[in-house]
């Protein structure tokens, strides 16, 4: 109980934290954000009304507390790129983010895990070559050039994938919001059509997310599990006669599943942070390009409070993983 | 809005897309019949779409088509306007009092006659609402206390406004064919009215026009639906414009060749070049009211010769800049009305001359140049332009230091007049010639209490002659008169004013196979989506 209290307060401060780098960050940026508001043609009247408007006009300290005044109460000021309520704004496009980042999720981790565990095992074979040689292409490769091959190759010329966006033309608007996710409103609303187009259009972009994590996930296991099989225990294990499977994936990898879950973690929490490139080419409105564009037009309401929905998401990603280990180790 | 694209690199891959996808014969699998699907960025949205508020350029396109005001510039001839709602108007000698007869048989989307009190309210609406877009208005002298007592509908078919001072006809006239000038259905507006707002809140997202569509949905950085309006009555016009925010270039090619859209708006230069290949697809564009100048900050001793400031002008390598870094998207435009608006200048006045460039140095007493800083916005193409202005002016001798921001962030800078030099682009506010030469001639009060901060303000620059002559000609009746003498004020300026003006912006879009109707004007009030048409 009081370590669920410890946490908890921690993670307050940690946010308290965030709010004030972000909000000081905004405040000391070069550029005057009722001119990236109104843009170069205002006439200084209206200046001067949207200054006291967003209360600019009063001192840093004062306007901080104003701003945590709100926010407290659950209120993160309006956007003015879409002048929506910032909070409205992450409703629509955090979960397009949690949507094609969880699909990426489980496609790397799907693939990556068993991969790694393979190539450490047959350390240097013909597979373990190949692995690496995905892995590292994984690594170095920037994910506009893959991004935009992949939608070159699947969408242009194999006609394997719809184009870019979340739905086709004809079935944007057609099923009710509930969750945001598309797929799983498809499906509450019992309109299939609608749930195949999402899917394909879910395919790509997260295959093209899951790659970049993929690598990276199957070069930490491989790198673990090479570790965890040359341990006494892992001998021990071999030299009572269990089977090849047991050892591999009882005592190795149960051994290295701590530290895998960090990884993935981290990974997982990285993705739910909005891919902004994947999400440009693929014209995917999630939360990565909200808080891009929103940095570019100095919409510091919307910055701060996408800033806060990601750093929750690393925080809460922590925390899960810190339960995990409980479960997974009995020492923790 | 270009940063973020060059930031993340993604120009830099698509030559290399722009040309594999010409390898390709991919079959075009048709958008749906009737709707017109267009890709395009759309995430400078930021105003929404209320004819007395929208301000950013993809609003003020999709306003003219939600809304229609009383005129419009006439797409044969930009220095006239015709009517529109408007079938008929009187201006009273002394040019304070308009008359304007209303058509009777034009309905709103609602099905509800368009009456001369709905526009009365429209005008009325914008200047008490005193937004973005609202001084294209006040500037006549209407205000929230005097605008009902001077815009009136003494009848369902006639508007009268009168003005405090005469002006130039053509000067209200254009002004009128803005946006801010649209006519919204008066009930509607009231009926969604929250706290005062006459409706503002509601037709952000809404529409309640006569235009040749209706908003469905705009949902930021996503897409925007637009349905026909069933009342306007152009035969076979498309049901619904679908607009689609694809932010990549080569994406947006695809997508075209694909058949998943059917016009694509923001192919980028080389992207273009290889569409110019490709015969099926038919290529739109049109130079628009928007210059790429250097001001010149009078606040600095050096530029205050003016012999210096025609050094500038003189070496500067403008065809150079235009052929090789913005091919199809800017061309040379010198005076500070760029062709295509009315009273624009197309004279070629300065070229790239280095020997007269360093003569005038000498005579200014500079003969070994002097150092001097450049603020560039950091997005494309500007940095470009801004690196070859640095090499140009070197070779005469002026040693630039290139500092280079974000966009906004230069704009602040100028705002604080903080800069010396500076590269920005300009876009006219109205359909006017009023627009720019006022705000880069006309600068009454240099002092920082002033009202209006022009860009000649921003520069420090003074010049009682031209000031009054911008003056003069925004009331001259006569309007063969008045745009000689916008001739007359652009070579005085290109003269002596600290304003290199080096470039006018090429608006350009591709139409697949089968798409016609798509046009592209100077002002975006030309571009009516119920033109368009698919086979």
């Amino acid at each position: 109980m009081i370590k669920l209290g410890a946490t908890a307060s921690s993670l307050a401060i940690t946010l308290f934290g965030l709010v004030v780098v972000t909000f000081f960050i905004g405040r000391v940026i070069p550029i005057d954000p009722v001119i990236a508001i109104l843009g170069d043609h205002a006439r200084p009247e209206l200046v001067d009304r949207l200054r006291a408007e967003l209360a600019l006009d009063q001192p840093l300290t004062t306007q901080f507390w104003l701003y945590l005044g709100k926010l407290v109460q659950g209120d993160l000021g309006r956007s003015v790129m879409t002048s929506n309520p910032v909070l409205d704004d992450i409703r629509l496009y955090f979960p397009a983010t949690v949507e094609l980042g969880t699909t990426a999720m489980i496609l790397s981790t799907l693939i990556g895990v068993p991969l790694g565990v393979i190539s450490a095992v047959r350390r240097n074979s013909r597979i373990d070559q190949v692995a690496r040689v995905v892995s590292l292409f994984g690594h170095s490769l920037p994910i506009p050039v893959l991004g935009l091959v992949s939608l070159l190759l699947f969408y242009a010329w194999l006609g394997w994938s719809p184009g870019t966006g979340r739905l086709g033309v004809a079935y944007v608007g057609l099923i009710p919001a509930v969750t945001g996710f598309l797929t799983v409103d498809a499906l509450i609303a019992g309109d299939l059509e609608v749930f195949w187009d999402a899917l394909a259009h879910l395919i790509l972009p997260a295959a093209v997310l899951a790659y970049f994590s993929m690598a990276y996930i199957s070069r930490m296991t491989r790198a673990f599990m090479i570790e965890a099989l040359s341990g006494e225990y892992v001998i021990t294990a071999r030299a009572k006669g269990l089977s090849a499977a047991r050892v591999i994936w009882r005592h190795a990898f149960g051994n290295i599943a701590v530290r895998l879950v960090t990884v993935l973690a981290l990974t997982y929490a990285g993705l739910l942070e909005g891919a902004v490139v994947t999400e440009m080419i693929f014209s995917w409105p999630g939360i990565g390009q909200y808080l891009t564009v929103s940095l570019m037009n100095a919409d510091m309401n919307a910055v701060i409070g996408a800033t806060l929905v990601v750093g929750s998401v690393y925080m809460v990603m922590n925390m899960l993983a810190d339960i995990v280990y409980r479960v997974l180790d009995p020492r923790v | 809005m270009l940063t973020r694209r060059t930031l993340l690199t993604l120009t830099a891959a698509s030559p290399i897309l722009g040309s594999a996808a010409f390898l390709s014969s991919p079959a075009r699998a048709a958008t749906p019949k009737g709707v017109i699907v267009m890709a395009k960025q759309i995430d400078d949205l930021v105003s929404g779409f209320d004819p007395a508020e929208a301000y950013d350029i993809t609003n003020l396109e999709v306003v003219p088509n939600l809304y229609r005001g009383l005129v419009m510039p006439d797409a044969a001839d930009n220095t006239k306007v015709v009517g529109d709602l408007a079938k008929s108007w009187t201006v009273s000698p002394d040019g304070t009092t308009f008359t304007f007869k209303l058509k009777t048989d034009i309905k709103f989307a609602s099905g509800k006659a368009v009456t001369a009190e709905d526009a009365a309210f429209s005008f009325r609406r914008a200047v008490k609402l005193n937004k973005l877009p609202a001084f294209i208005l006040t500037q006549f002298g209407f205000a929230k206390d005097n605008v009902e007592t001077l815009i009136t509908a003494p009848d369902n078919e006639t508007l009268v406004m009168k003005l405090p001072a005469p002006v130039a006809p053509t000067f209200l006239l254009f002004c009128l064919t803005a946006p801010v000038g649209g006519v919204v259905e008066k009930a509607t507006a009231l009926a969604h009215e929250v706290d005062g707002d006459m409706g503002n809140g509601w037709l952000k997202l809404h529409s309640a026009g006569a235009g040749g569509y209706q908003m469905v949905e705009w949902v930021a950085s996503d897409h925007l639906t637009l349905d026909a309006n069933p009342h306007h009555g152009t035969p076979n016009q498309p049901r619904r414009i679908f607009m689609r925010h694809v932010p990549d270039p080569s994406a947006q090619l695809l997508m075209l060749q694909k058949g998943d859209a059917d016009i694509a708006r923001n192919l980028t230069p080389d992207l273009l070049k290889k569409v110019r290949e490709d015969k099926s697809m038919t290529i739109v564009s049109a130079g628009q009211a928007v210059s790429v100048y250097i001001a010149m900050n009078q606040a600095v001793p050096a530029l205050q010769k003016v012999e210096v400031r025609q050094a500038l002008k003189w070496a500067i390598d403008y065809d150079g800049i235009a052929t090789n870094i913005t091919p199809n998207m800017f061309s040379v435009a010198q005076g500070f009305l760029p062709p295509g608006l009315p009273g624009g200048l197309t004279d070629r006045l300065f070229k790239k001359d280095v020997a007269k460039a360093k003569q005038l140095l000498a005579a200014a007493g500079y003969p070994d140049g002097f150092d001097v800083t450049l603020e560039v916005p950091s997005s494309a193409p500007y940095a470009d332009i801004g690196q070859a202005v640095q090499a140009d002016l070197a070779a005469v001798g002026i040693r630039v230091k290139l500092v280079t921001g974000e966009m906004r962030q230069v704009m602040t800078k100028t705002r604080q007049r903080s800069h010396e030099l500076a590269l920005m682009p300009w876009g006219t506010d109205y359909f006017d010639p009023y627009s720019n030469s006022q705000t880069f001639c006309e600068n009454p009060n240099d002092g920082d209490d002033t009202k209006l901060k022009t860009m000649a303000w921003r520069s420090h620059y003074v010049d009682k002659e031209l000031n009054d002559m911008s003056v003069a000609a925004s009331k001259e009746l006569d309007t063969d008169k008045r745009m000689a003498m916008y001739r007359d004020m652009q070579l005085k300026f290109a003269d002596r004013a600290p304003f290199v003006m080096m470039l006018q912006k090429i608006a350009s879009a591709v139409m697949a196979k089968g798409v016609s109707g798509f046009t592209i004007g100077p002002q975006t009030g030309f571009t009516q989506y119920a033109d368009i048409r698919k086979a």
